[in-house]
Formats: structure tokens, sequence, C-alpha cells
């Protein structure tokens, strides 16, 4: 850790915004909280008296529940609130909803939003810190920390690494986060996927954008693969689930082109069968289950570090 | 009014008449006299303007606006729309039809017109081409040409039917009316800003500029054929402008204008999810917002227009996605324009033949000359005048410009509509 660091970020709305030591010192102050879940007592006091706000526009319940629970190991109040995009609609927008809820000062608002930028609109509005739990295609930062903190656990570093992400680049703001998060760790970011959910300008982001699993795959110290949103097949963007799961399903024979050591990932929920086998999905290589693991502990830091305990 | 006006000691630029020179302009009984032969007598009736080191040209005309009276009054309405105008140096402005109800016919028109009669800028209505500008039927070109409109055009939706693009060239040839495309390839355009890297950094739908210049070729192909004119609104992209170049050195009837924002902005205003960067078409990349400035220095494009396009505060602060599409403009195109002529891209006669000459030509309307016996609309600008637009000065109802605290430089001192002073900067 660099000396003299300070964490200086008062809403955690993107990867894009946070520096390699952010990066570092968010994933150590996890490592440390790790330890609180594998207690019988599955409780710290840091954050009593606090009150953290689940605004919830899009329905997910790992995330939010990940959250509740660090919140919850934490001592926090946490109060979930459910509320549809559409209801928008019907009056009340983002703003007039933040400045409610901000009447009832909260210490945090963890935002899901189907609409990009979201959290950065609302963090214009209200005191409170504001955590981006997934917004629109944008970013998803906390699954892209719980990755990073996942990768670094196994492989005991981020940088060197060649990891490579497999299928729906252009919808996945995990992906995103993914992307900026490794390249940002000094480690190579492979894609491969359908070219209508390949997003353009990833070469100039330093993204090697490849033409065939294989060299994606190919020595690969990661490999990540992402869900497809049946949800979002209004555009025609493939053909079939069937081709898609011939053409860019990761199978056992893909898999063993990777590094014998590869980590093999998926962000949840998997549609098994498709895009990832379900034998490597339930194989030795799969860190799946780490990732939902350490994802409490990555939202338990990033709680504490938004109330400015971190530079105590 | 006095029945007579002498601006001194400018420098007109006339390229309707290749002058550029120091010395005064008269104005008698509203149209522009000889300063050497028709001193009134009652010399003490004249009132006087010191022009000392500005420029003194045509009235600007702005040939694409939205003034959204009828109907959204709250973001705009003709008089506050034409007092933007004159505070921007605009002595007329044609309005687009995008208005509720749309202008498809004689009444919404007319009301438009009789509303103009009080405004501070002179008002050309564009009437839609198809009713309700719903792409199916033509609209009565005859009558609204009779009632006064100067264009056609279904700005803010494109004509998807090339059939009746088709029947609209040639109609609206037999009333003498300028069709004016929307170029867009609705089913390439479902996207929020330029499909490019930072559509992608920000997870934003993108449009590609290929919905643009599609529909651009589109009309091209269908004024070249049928050998009617059309013209091209607010391109946006390298594509179009390539495809507006070779159209005019095959002979192609087409012309075209660009937007202030075009050529200063790339999709990079976007980040941080400005919607007072949200446009339609969108800012683009800055390769072509060169290829932009580069039509402008060889003629491909004919014409600077604003899209002025007023939202109120309800429409733009709200999630990107949801954002209405559009920048008022009126206030900020002269010195956004005046910095292409610092930077060596035009040289001042062209610059003034963007603004006020060319347009005047393609509607066919009045102005863009200083010549003896023309009606006075002039524009005095004073183009090293350094200022921050800030939003306490803008006259425009609406506020959504993404040039609101930026340092600009050139602006117009006096605007003078038939002889008439509309705006006086304090
Ligand atoms: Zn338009």
């Amino acid at each position: 850790m660099t000396t003299g660091y300070f964490f200086s970020h008062r809403h955690i709305l993107d990867i894009e915004h946070l520096s390699a030591d952010d990066i570092d010192y968010i994933l150590t102050t996890a490592e440390s909280f790790k330890e609180i879940s594998a207690r019988s007592i599955k409780k710290v006091p840091t954050l009593r008296g606090n009150t953290i706000i689940n605004l919830f526009f899009e329905p997910s319940t790992r995330t939010r529940l990940s959250f509740e629970i660090a919140a919850k190991r934490m001592s926090a109040d946490t109060f979930n609130i459910s509320a549809s995009t559409s209801s928008a609609t019907k009056g009340e927008t983002l703003i007039d909803t933040a400045r409610n809820i901000s009447a009832m000062n909260p210490d945090i608002i963890i935002l899901r939003h189907s609409f990009s930028g979201a959290p950065h609109l609302l963090s214009q509005y209200v005191d409170a810190a504001v955590i981006n739990a997934g917004d629109g295609t944008h970013e998803h930062p906390s699954q892209g920390l719980l990755d990073m903190m996942t990768v670094r656990e196994h492989k005991k570093r981020l940088n060197d690494l060649k990891i490579a992400i497999i299928g729906d680049i252009l919808h996945s703001r995990v992906a995103h986060s993914d992307i900026l998060g490794f390249l940002r760790m000094g480690s190579e970011v492979f894609v491969y996927g359908p070219g209508t959910l390949i997003p353009p300008g990833l070469k100039e982001l330093g993204v090697t954008v490849c033409s065939t699993m294989k060299e994606a795959v190919e020595d690969a110290d990661v490999l990540m693969t992402l869900r497809i949103q049946k949800e979002r097949q209004n555009d025609p963007l493939l053909p079939s689930f069937r081709e898609y799961a011939t053409e860019y399903g990761v199978t056992a024979k893909v898999a063993s082109w990777a590094r014998p050591d590869a980590l093999i990932m998926h962000p949840g929920p998997i549609n098994r069968g498709i895009e990832l086998m379900p034998d490597v999905a339930d194989g030795p290589q799969s860190v799946i289950l780490d990732q939902v693991t350490n994802g409490v502990a990555v939202r338990m830091a990033l709680l504490y570090l938004v109330t400015g305990n971190g530079n105590k | 009014m006095p029945a007579s006006l002498l601006i001194k000691n400018g420098r007109i630029i006339d390229p309707a008449n290749t002058v550029d020179c120091v010395r005064d302009l008269l104005i008698v009984d509203g149209r522009i006299a000889d300063s050497a032969t028709a001193l009134p007598a009652g010399a003490s009736e004249i009132e006087e303007i010191d022009a000392s080191g500005c420029w003194v040209v045509p009235g600007l005309i702005d040939m694409h606006v939205h003034l959204r009276e009828p109907g959204e009054e709250y973001k705009e309405d003709i008089l506050s729309g034409t007092r933007a105008a004159a505070a921007g140096g605009f002595t007329a402005v044609a309005c687009m039809p995008n208005t509720k109800p749309v202008n498809d016919s004689r009444a919404v028109t007319v009301l438009i017109l009789s509303q103009a009669e009080k405004a501070d800028a002179r008002v050309y209505p564009v009437a839609a081409i198809s009713q309700n500008s719903q792409g199916s039927a033509l609209t009565e070109f005859g009558e609204l040409r009779a009632n006064g409109a100067v264009a056609l055009s279904d700005d803010g939706l494109p004509v998807r039917d090339s059939q009746l693009m088709r029947r609209a060239l040639e109609y609206a040839a037999d009333h003498g009316l300028l069709v004016i495309s929307h170029s867009e390839e609705p089913s390439l355009s479902n996207g929020v800003m330029n499909e490019g890297i930072v559509s992608t950094r920000l997870g934003l739908k993108g449009i590609p500029t290929a919905a643009e210049s599609i529909m651009v070729y589109r009309e091209i192909a269908l004024a070249e054929c049928l050998g009617k004119r059309v013209h091209i609104a607010h391109v946006s992209c390298a594509m179009s402008a390539e495809l507006i170049r070779s159209a005019k050195a095959r002979g192609v009837r087409v012309t075209a204008e660009t937007a202030p924002h075009y050529f200063t902005l790339t999709d990079e205003a976007v980040t941080g999810y400005n919607t007072n960067a949200k446009m339609n078409p969108p800012l683009r990349t800055e390769q072509d917002r060169q290829a932009i400035r580069q039509g402008l220095a060889d003629g491909t494009f004919d014409a600077i227009a604003t899209d002025h396009a007023p939202h109120s505060i309800l429409d733009k602060e709200v999630e990107f996605d949801r954002a209405m599409n559009g920048i008022i403009g009126l206030e900020t195109s002269l010195p956004l324009s005046l910095a292409l002529v610092r930077e060596g891209v035009l040289d001042e006669q062209k610059l003034i033949e963007l603004l006020s000459v060319n347009p005047a030509h393609i509607l066919g309307v009045e102005g863009g000359t200083l010549s003896v016996g023309a009606r006075a609309d002039v524009t005095v600008i004073d183009p090293d005048l350094a200022f921050t637009y800030t939003e306490e000065q803008v006259v425009s109802k609406s506020k959504n410009s993404p040039f609101l605290g930026e340092k600009l430089q050139g602006r117009a001192v006096y605007t003078i509509m038939g002889g008439r002073i509309t705006h006086t900067l304090s």
C-alpha cells in the first residue's frame, strides 16, 4: 500500500474512476472482513446506527441479498425498497424519489436501476453515499470487485494474467466492470462472442477482441463466462440459443485450452447448457461459489469505506 | 422607431455585393439607403449607432428552429423564441412543424404567423410533409404555400416511406417549396447517443452514423433521379458529408446544413450522463467533427442552422435514456461559428454566407443582402467580445445548453429587423 493513501470516494458509482490503489485498498479491506462471515457469531458493531437503503428498481435476488447480509453483519439498519422502473412513468421521477428518501437521512443508498447512469444522477441529489448495484448496461462495480478479489485470492496477484471473457459483452455490466478493473490492475483481457454482442471501442480500451474461441481461451488464467440475457432478444441478436450453445458455449473441451490451473467464473445465474456446461460449472476449477462468498466481504468493505471509516 | 438609423464606422461585410470595407450604413424607413446621397435633411432625427471595431452584416437567418408554439409554450413560445433569436443576432428563423398540433394545415400556419406579427424576428413556418407527420398522406402543399409556409419537413421524424418522399419532392416542386429531410433510418436509430467507444464506456445504446447516411443517400438518389431539389437538415457525420459533396459534384440539386454543436463538440460531451448533450442526430466522434469543419470550408454545407430545441428541466433532469433530445442554440450559434473564422476554417465572407445569404436563398425569402433598397435586416457583431455563457443570461425559456459555463467569444451587439432595433447588448 502506498504510504499516505487516502480513500477519497464518496460514492461507488463505477470501476472506471477507481485507481489501482483504490482497488487494492478495497480488496485488502474486504479480505480483512471475510473472516467475520466464517465466525459463529457473524456480526460486528462497526456500522451500528447507520441506515442503509436498498433501492432496487430492477429485480435482483442475489445482489440485494448480498448487500443486505453485508450490512447486517456490520450491524447497520437496512431497508429494502423495490420499485418497478415503470412506477416512475406514473409520476414520481427518480429525483423525486431521491429527495423523499433523502429527507429520511439515510447514510447509504444502494441503487439498482435498469438505466445506465441512474446512480450518477441520484448521487447529485442526495446527501447519502450512493453505491451502484448495477445500472443498465453500464457497470456493476461491486461484482467487478468481488471477481477481482476471487482471482487475487487464488492467483495471489492481479497483474500479468490473461483474462478471457466469453459471451454477451454488449449487455453485461459485469463484463464492463471486469474489463476496466482487470486492465487497470495490469492484466490482459481477451473477449470472444458473437459479433452482435461485441460493443464498439473495446480495442481502444485495450481489450483484445478475438475471432475464435481458441484465441481467447488458450493459456488463459481466468475463464469468465457471461450470462446470455434471454430478455434482450427482441433485437435480432442471435438466431437461436441452440446455435449459441454450439458456437459460444464453454464446454470441457474449450476449458481444456486454458491453463490447467485456470479459474472458471460466472456472475450467475447460469443458463446451464447454454453459455456454460454443467460439468465445467461444477468442476474442480470452478470458483463460482467463492465469488458469491467474496461478494459479501467486498460489499462489507464498500459500506465501511463510503461511510468514511477507511481513513480513521 | 426613428425614421432613420445611421450605423457608423462599422466593417461592412456583405457577400452578396462582395463588399468588405469600413464605412457607414444608413437605414431610412426600414430599408437600406445610400448614405452618400440619401441623408435626410432633418439630421437631428437620425439615431446613430457607433459600430467601430464591429462587423455590420446582413441579418442572420436560422433556417432550423423549434419554437414549441402551439402546444408546448412552457418550453418556448414564438415571442420568447424570437427574443432569443434577436439576442443571438438573428433577424429571421424558420420554425419546424413538430408542434402540438403539428403544423400540417392552414390553421396552424396562420396561427404561427399571427403570433409572429409582434415578434422580435421574422418567422418562416415550415409545414409538415405528411398529415400529422405520420408519413402516410401528403399535406396540402398549395394551400400551405398560399398561407405563408416556405418549406416542408416532417422534422423530428424521418419520412420512412420512400415513395411518399418521392411524391413530396415532385409535388413540392410544383409549388416552389423546399423539402427538408430529417435523415434517419429508424430501424438503426433506437439508441440514445452516438455508437462508439463512449457509448460502450457509458453503457448507453448507440446510434451508428449509418442510420443518418443511409437516409441522406436515399434523398440524394431521389433528388438525382427526379431532378428535383432537396435539403438535408442537421448533418452530423463524415459519411453524410462525403455523400453530399460527391452528389453536388455530379450536379444533384442538394443543399445541406449543419449545426454549431456538430463542429464544436463530440460524443465525449455525454460523459457523466449529461442530458444537455443528448440530441438527435447525436454528437459524433472527433473524426466526424473534423469532417463537418472540412465540409463547411469547402462548400459541402450551405448553411449553419441551430436546430434550437428548447426543453424544460422536467424533460432533461432525468435518467439519460428518458431525457428528451435537443439543445437550445440561438444564443450560442454566432460565437461558436465565429470560432471557425478565428481558427482559419472560414473567412468572414464565407461565414456570413452560411449564416445569412445562403439560408435566404435556400428558403427563397428576402434577406441576406445589404444592397441599397433591401429590407433593413442587419446584425452588428463585436467579433472579439469575450463572455461566459451563464444560465442567467439565457433569453430562451429553456436552459438546455451544453455550453453553459463556457467562455465564448464574439456576439451580436445590435440586431435590427426592418430598421427596428430588436436587441441591444447592454
Ligand atoms: Zn430533425
